[in-house]
């Protein structure tokens, strides 16, 4: 270390600053060039996809609003009120028992069991897919070892439904939540708590007037978060339950992959605009909501 | 105190309840088979199913790949937003929001559709050679490019949280005035106080690769995660099984990650 370190030079901090800056950009570039090839590139060939309409007999291309139309009808808007349905239920659901879990962890004295909580989490958070299907199917499908134990067919028991779904998506949006609510609940200095009982207030009262308004970016930016997750889950889906509940996700692979009716590929990039656009339209929420939560945690 | 404790059991029984009930009975599935008894043939049949290694080594090379582009790509463009450009901070944060906005799916149908550009309309330029090989089956460097994409939101938060814990500008205003250059500054001094973030945005790359289905399924390609569903066919208990190797692969691993990081922790993790 010492060997490595040349006289000591002064370095005004002026100019460190001013020379930071433009390396500043320097550094940043290779991210912007790289997020233009690989990001853009593809995203701009989706939008001019979905505005592109093939003619059958001469195969001339031209610019029309048919697929979108198109995709905002019949089994196609059922689909995406399906996606969003079924995204906004498991995203509250899973915000509000992922909360309490994180809240638990953070303040414990055991930083065995935090390090383990939170590493499972990161494990769980990514555990979608067909693997968590499979999972499921085995514990509470049609012959899943609860649903033949408790005997759960004769209750009206369904996996392969509306709330089968909640109740899988949950096993990884409730670990993306603490993962992601955990930084704001260390930021909770526990001054404020003190400061907040001392003054008279209810445990409910401190939880009202001081610990939620600071959380509330972080926790609207998780269950938007939460939200993006379950819209964009495909593999777990496709894989359980086929197309018995609607989903836009099912419905882009079928037509991408050829399984309806040929020249749909650009219905599916019309689909798959929509779905931008709602994502989007959460974000656009969400992003000014995490400027906010920065000036309480930083 | 005594009620916030009981408090904090409840919530950690019921949640652990929820989590470990699908594990413990898919192994029971996969064990206890109606009619057979306890047999294990459901684990012993998939290291005989062909491509188990060479598809696991695939995606071990590709999320290596990942984590290391995506880190190259990161961590300079943070360190430099809180030094010397806050003001591209807007940018690089959008640009790292965006591909949540976009699900993989969509994503896939885009590449999809670029790709399709090689053989149409540049099969007599040299580009056209860059499309094929990065479609190379034995390593294909477009599913590396895309997971980079895919990773950047939660890689972006990482580092985010990492770096709001420490003063950057001073470390590095420090380790310069005590003559360390700008790399060494950010080698010696800035990237040790964040190793907690970095080995947290690998872990979270790392996951993500490991268990990516949608994009190498739609793109014809054979990492793990596309194996395990195409081994699984009608086997139920075959392919219960592969999932709850799956989970125990990437959990071995995380931990793995986890403890090389943990036992070189300092002491100011505990405050």
């Amino acid at each position: 270390m010492t060997a490595a370190l040349p006289k000591a030079a002064a370095v005004p901090v002026a100019s460190v600053r001013r020379r930071g800056r433009a390396s500043g950009l320097l550094a940043v570039l290779p991210l912007l060039v790289f997020t233009a090839i690989a990001f853009g590139l593809p995203a701009a060939a989706m939008l001019n996809g979905a505005f592109t309409v093939k003619a059958q007999a001469t195969g001339a291309a031209s610019y029309s609003l048919a697929n979108v139309t198109t995709s905002l009808r019949g089994p196609y808007l059922t689909a995406l009120l399906g996606s969003v349905k079924l995204s906004a239920v498991s995203a509250a659901v899973a915000g509000a028992v992922g909360l309490p879990l994180a809240h638990a962890v953070v303040t414990s004295r055991f930083r065995a069991l935090r390090q383990a909580v939170l590493t499972a989490s990161g494990v769980l958070a990514n555990f979608g897919g067909v693997p968590l299907a499979f999972a499921f199917v085995a514990t509470l499908g049609n012959a899943g070892v609860l649903t033949r134990h408790l005997g759960l067919t004769d209750t009206g028991w369904d996996l392969y439904s509306f709330w089968g779904l909640v109740i899988v998506y949950l096993y990884f949006l409730i670990p993306l939540m603490v993962l992601t609510i955990t930084p704001a609940l260390e930021g909770l200095r526990s001054q404020w708590r003190e400061a907040a009982h001392n003054n008279g207030a209810t445990t409910l009262q401190y939880w009202l007037h001081v610990a939620l308004p600071v959380l509330a970016p972080s926790l609207l930016g998780g269950l938007v978060l939460l939200f993006g997750s379950a819209f964009a889950a495909y593999a777990t889906a496709a894989a359980m339950v086929g197309s018995s509940v609607p989903l836009v996700t099912l419905q882009i692979a079928d037509a991408l992959s050829g399984n309806v009716l040929v020249g749909q590929e650009n219905v599916a990039l019309a689909l798959s605009l929509d779905m931008v656009l709602v994502a989007g339209l959460v974000m656009a929420v969400y992003l000014p909501l995490q400027r906010r939560s920065a000036r309480w945690l930083a | 105190m005594a009620r916030l404790n009981l408090w904090r059991w409840g919530v950690l029984a019921c949640t652990g309840l929820y989590f470990l009930v699908p594990l413990a009975a898919s192994v029971v599935f996969t064990l206890d088979v109606p009619n057979q008894g306890i047999t294990f043939d459901a684990y012993t049949h998939i290291f005989s199913t062909g491509g188990f290694g060479s598809s696991l080594l695939l995606s071990l090379e590709l999320a290596g790949a990942t984590i290391v582009l995506v880190l190259l790509l990161m961590v300079p463009a943070m360190v430099a937003l809180r030094l010397g450009a806050p003001g591209l901070r807007p940018v690089v944060e959008v640009v790292c929001s965006l591909p949540l906005v976009v699900p993989p799916i969509a994503f896939v149908a885009g590449i999809g559709t670029v790709l399709k550009w090689g053989p149409d309309h540049l099969s007599r330029t040299p580009l056209f050679q860059t499309f094929v090989a990065i479609q190379n089956p034995g390593f294909p460097f477009v599913l590396v490019l895309a997971y980079v994409v895919m990773a950047l939101p939660f890689v972006y938060r990482a580092l985010d949280a990492g770096l709001r814990a420490i003063d950057v500008r001073t470390l590095v205003e420090a380790a310069r005035s005590c003559g360390a250059s700008r790399a060494q500054a950010l080698l010696r001094a800035v990237l040790p106080n964040l190793r907690g973030a970095l080995l947290n945005a690998s872990f979270l790359t790392l996951a993500l690769v490991l268990g990516e289905f949608t994009v190498a399924q739609l793109l014809g390609f054979q990492p793990f995660a596309v194996w395990i569903v195409n081994v699984s066919g009608s086997q139920a208990q075959l392919s219960v099984a592969v999932s709850v190797l799956s989970l125990l692969v990437t959990w071995v691993l995380l931990l793995a990650l986890a403890g090389v990081g943990g036992r070189t922790r300092t002491t100011s993790s505990r405050e």
